[in-house]
């Protein structure tokens, strides 16, 4: 008893959950090839064994750069300043993401600055104000309308001045098929590296955890354009399990650091693949 | 991804042709791609399980021995049935209140403050109302004054109340306001929110009893994934909506999110977003969205 053979119904079952935590079929198939490989191997492997070999095989596609690996919010010591850029679709949760880490950061005792590069939302620029005043750290802003890249460059050049550990460029959401809109991520990029020479350090892809298999083009699209370094996935706080981060952890080779799981300053945790792997169990 | 779905399904159905008719073993292979294919534009896995059912029952003594190309008669079975499954009741705006009162929901930053803004002005441009934008999200940093840039663009009033944080209050005294200043319409504006958020979905409620809508609203995004049935669904049994608003549909999403949310709330979708601009808005079109979902 309790350890019923891994059958078809199992797999079936297990196709089920994953797809409906939005893993997607390429992904699924993977996973359960893998599975069934090793079930042909042993072939007395019961679903109680499933479970953690199940475990294994989705923590080995959550890419092996150091997903999950990481317990806290750490930046090398060797830049200084750091130089975060923050990119994404519409809506995601970048800002809120933004003073979440800042808060993060500022705990740690580091000097942070914010820059307000999105310049074109409306009050997009007051809402980082609202996240700065929250965190109390500086930020550097324009008028709505001006240049992102200029903003991104006074940002780093305020920064460099006050003796800034980490600097954090917001940006306005983007769709990433429109092709003018991410050449101008490309030039914010290229403009604050006539500040700091190898910046920006990270380039955070911020992924809403409700979005299904458009998440694939975005990570695809955002790479291209600006050479995405890690991913964060929001609003994990509801029902959306997020599972479409696995195969683009896999594929694009990205690390995901950061969750989001509220809207609330404290509502940021540092990536788990495991606990992130049992929520679609539950 | 699929963008050759009918050329694949050309390929399945090709082994057909020899059979003369669609029969339940030959069509298996075929029913598959289209399960896939749903799937991979983000139809639910239930829904896409039952209406690959469907699409199979109606297939089933086709004749396909005369077709040249079996594929193209699959994908025009598959097609009819999922305009079908999102047309129904033309679906305008209701406009009949003195003042009309419209009331936005839906999850964080699906869309709800800029369609807002659409909507206002499309109802000022498109059918000569005099609109006015009331601001109930009392949350998110910003909101207010975001509401105020996009009534400012528009140029259409925006009621707010920047000290009170009672949403309820201030639709009560936003449409009194409108009463007053003969508005004969009223979009309120609120927070995004979580369908599991008890307390706020119950803030919702409240405000939807207190102001009785003519309209009530529900903003998805049309990028949303495989959650979308549970949130359409939780928010219309606290709501009863009376339609769907799917945004940004600029993108290159396929949007089976609207096959999903159709097939569990069975409410019109009345507009979508194509875009940041107050101008980026436009009714619903069923087979164009099908198209889209089929890669088409
Ligand atoms: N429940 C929940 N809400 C979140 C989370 N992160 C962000 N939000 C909410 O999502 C909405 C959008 O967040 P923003 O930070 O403005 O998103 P953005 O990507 O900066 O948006 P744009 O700049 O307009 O592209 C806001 O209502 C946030 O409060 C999260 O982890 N959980
Ligand atoms: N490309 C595109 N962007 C859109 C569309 N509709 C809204 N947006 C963008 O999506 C983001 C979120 O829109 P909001 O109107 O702030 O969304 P919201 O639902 O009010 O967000 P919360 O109040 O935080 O819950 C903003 O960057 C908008 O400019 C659309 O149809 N296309
Ligand atoms: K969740
Ligand atoms: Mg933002
Ligand atoms: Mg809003």
């Amino acid at each position: 008893a309790g350890k019923s053979k891994v059958d078809d119904d199992v797999l079936d079952n297990l196709e089920e959950v994953l797809v409906s935590s939005d893993v997607g079929v390429d992904t699924t198939l993977k996973i359960i090839d893998r599975i069934e490989e090793r079930v042909a191997k042993d072939k007395y492997l019961g679903t109680d064994e499933l479970n953690g070999i199940l475990r294994e095989e989705i923590a080995a596609l959550l890419s092996e750069t150091k997903s999950g690996e990481e317990t806290d919010y750490t930046i090398p010591t060797d830049k200084k300043p750091y130089v975060l850029m923050v990119v994404g679709v519409n809506g995601v949760g970048k800002t809120t993401t933004i003073g979440k880490l800042a808060y993060q950061f500022k705990k740690k005792g580091l000097n942070v600055v914010l820059g307000a590069a999105d310049t074109f939302r409306a009050a997009a620029i007051d809402q980082l104000q609202v996240w700065a005043d929250r965190v109390d750290i500086p930020i550097v802003k324009q008028a709505m309308g001006s240049d992102p890249a200029s903003v991104a460059f006074d940002t780093l050049q305020s920064g460099v001045a006050q003796n800034a550990d980490v600097i954090i460029i917001d940006t306005a959401g983007r769709l990433h098929n429109k092709v003018n809109l991410m050449n101008e991520l490309t030039k914010i990029k290229r403009v604050m590296q006539k500040v700091v020479g190898d910046a920006p350090h990270d380039v955070l892809l911020v992924l809403d955890g409700s979005t299904g298999q458009n998440a694939f083009e975005q990570a695809k699209q955002f790479t291209a354009a600006t050479e995405v370094t890690s991913l964060a996935v929001t609003k994990l706080d509801g029902t959306a399990k997020g599972g479409v981060v696995i195969g683009i952890s896999d594929q694009f080779q990205i690390p995901v650091k950061y969750i989001g799981v509220g809207e609330g300053i404290e509502d940021l945790q540092v990536f788990n693949k495991h606990e992130f792997v049992d929520s679609f169990f539950k | 991804m699929f963008n050759n779905l009918s050329e694949k399904l050309d390929k399945a159905l090709h082994v057909l042709k020899g059979h003369g008719s669609i029969t339940e073993v030959n069509v298996a292979e075929t029913l598959k791609e289209v399960r896939r294919a749903l799937l991979d534009a983000d139809v639910n896995f239930k829904i896409a399980k039952e209406f690959t059912k469907r699409v199979k029952e109606k297939a089933i003594g086709s004749d396909v021995l005369t077709t040249l190309q079996p594929g193209q008669l699959m994908v025009k079975i598959v097609k009819d049935e999922l305009t079908e499954l999102m047309g129904g009741d033309a679906a305008g705006v209701n406009l009949s209140g003195t003042p009309t009162v419209i009331l936005m929901s839906g999850l964080q930053g699906s869309g709800k403050t800029t369609f807002s803004g659409k909507l206002a002005n499309y109802l000022k441009t498109k059918k000569t109302k005099k609109p006015l934008l009331v601001a109930c999200d009392v949350y998110r940093p910003a909101a207010i004054d975001q509401l105020h840039v996009v009534g400012d663009q528009i140029k259409v009033d925006v009621f707010s109340d920047r000290g009170n944080n009672d949403p309820v209050a201030i639709a009560q005294a936003g449409i009194a306001h409108a009463k007053a200043n003969g508005h004969n319409v009223v979009i309120v504006d609120t927070a995004g929110r979580l369908a599991v958020d008890e307390e706020m979905m119950t803030e919702i409620s409240n405000i939807h009893k207190a102001i009785q809508p003519q309209e009530t609203l529900f903003v998805v995004d049309s990028m949303t994934g495989q959650d979308a049935v549970n949130t359409a669904k939780a928010f219309n049994d606290v709501l009863n909506f009376d339609g769907v608003i799917l945004t940004k549909l600029d993108g290159d999403t396929r949007g089976g999110a609207a096959i999903s949310i159709k097939s569990v709330v069975n409410k019109p979708i009345k507009f979508i977003g194509t875009g940041e601009k107050m101008e980026a808005i436009d009714v619903f079109h069923p087979s164009r969205m099908a198209d889209r979902i089929l890669g088409m």
